[in-house]
């Protein structure tokens, strides 16, 4: 579908960019005029993404991660984060609540978080060459409101 | 991404603000840990009231101060979380193993 509008970042996978990320997405995102809870659920959602790079495909090292998000008809708000890293050996598996390899620090909810605050996820992975997850959101419009 | 406290009478309540997500979230469980340690407890209270943002490393964060203070005997519950960390701690399932109280929804 094409996109009416986008942003596309690249930054190292310092988990001080997380921060970051999420704020540039929310600023992006509010050209939508979302909600509150939309705009924190963006947030929520990106910061879930961005961490997984920061802990899971670059567990030892710093890569690049790519975060792009494209505005469609209708007010649909797709967002993509994007590594080169490790990579999952399996995803079904990744995306059940409360699995984790990431230690006593993680919950293991990122992937139920992200699931639950976006209206569509996909998570496209090959063990050793890197992790692509596509959320959809799509913001209500409220022309005529207000 | 800071913790005061204040205590009374075996009441430690630790009160977030700022924003807590993994970039913090090391240093805010190590400073718990140390606060807990310190006071030792009956009750340990996570005050999110100043706390504007929470992902999924706050789960992780409350759900080892539930587990700090089982194993010494103790309570811990969550209170005041404004809207967005009420949704995180909402989609997580949390409230299944630790009170959430004082909820602002809005």
């Amino acid at each position: 579908m094409k996109s009416e509008n986008y942003i596309k970042l690249e930054f190292p996978s310092r988990s001080v960019n997380e921060g970051f990320a999420r704020a540039a997405a929310a600023a992006f995102a509010a050209q939508l005029d979302p909600t509150l809870e939309e705009l924190g659920d963006i947030k929520t959602a990106v910061s879930e993404a961005v961490t997984n790079c920061a802990v899971h495909a670059y567990p030892d090292s710093l890569g690049r991660v790519m975060l792009r998000l494209r505005i469609m008809k209708g007010g649909r708000l797709e967002i993509v984060v994007k590594d080169w890293g490790r990579g999952i050996e399996d995803v079904k598996r990744a995306r059940e609540p409360l699995f984790t390899t990431g230690g006593a620090e993680r919950s293991g909810m990122g992937f139920t978080i992200m699931e639950s605050f976006t209206d569509k996820l996909r998570v496209r992975s090959s063990p050793g060459r890197g992790t692509t997850v596509t959320m959809v959101r799509t913001i209500k419009q409220r022309q005529g409101e207000g | 991404m800071e913790i005061t406290t204040s205590y009374a009478s075996g009441r430690l309540t630790l009160h977030l603000s700022g924003e807590l997500d993994h970039h913090g979230a090391k240093g805010a469980m190590e400073r718990i840990n140390g606060l807990l340690e310190k006071y030792m407890p009956r009750d340990a209270v996570l005050d999110l009231a100043g706390l504007t943002f929470m992902d999924s490393s706050g789960i992780a964060l409350i759900m080892k101060t539930r587990q700090w203070m089982h194993e010494t005997g103790g309570r811990a519950q969550v209170e005041n979380p404004a809207s967005q960390p009420l949704r995180v701690l909402d989609a997580s399932g949390i409230d299944r193993f630790i009170t959430v109280k004082g909820e602002r929804r809005t």
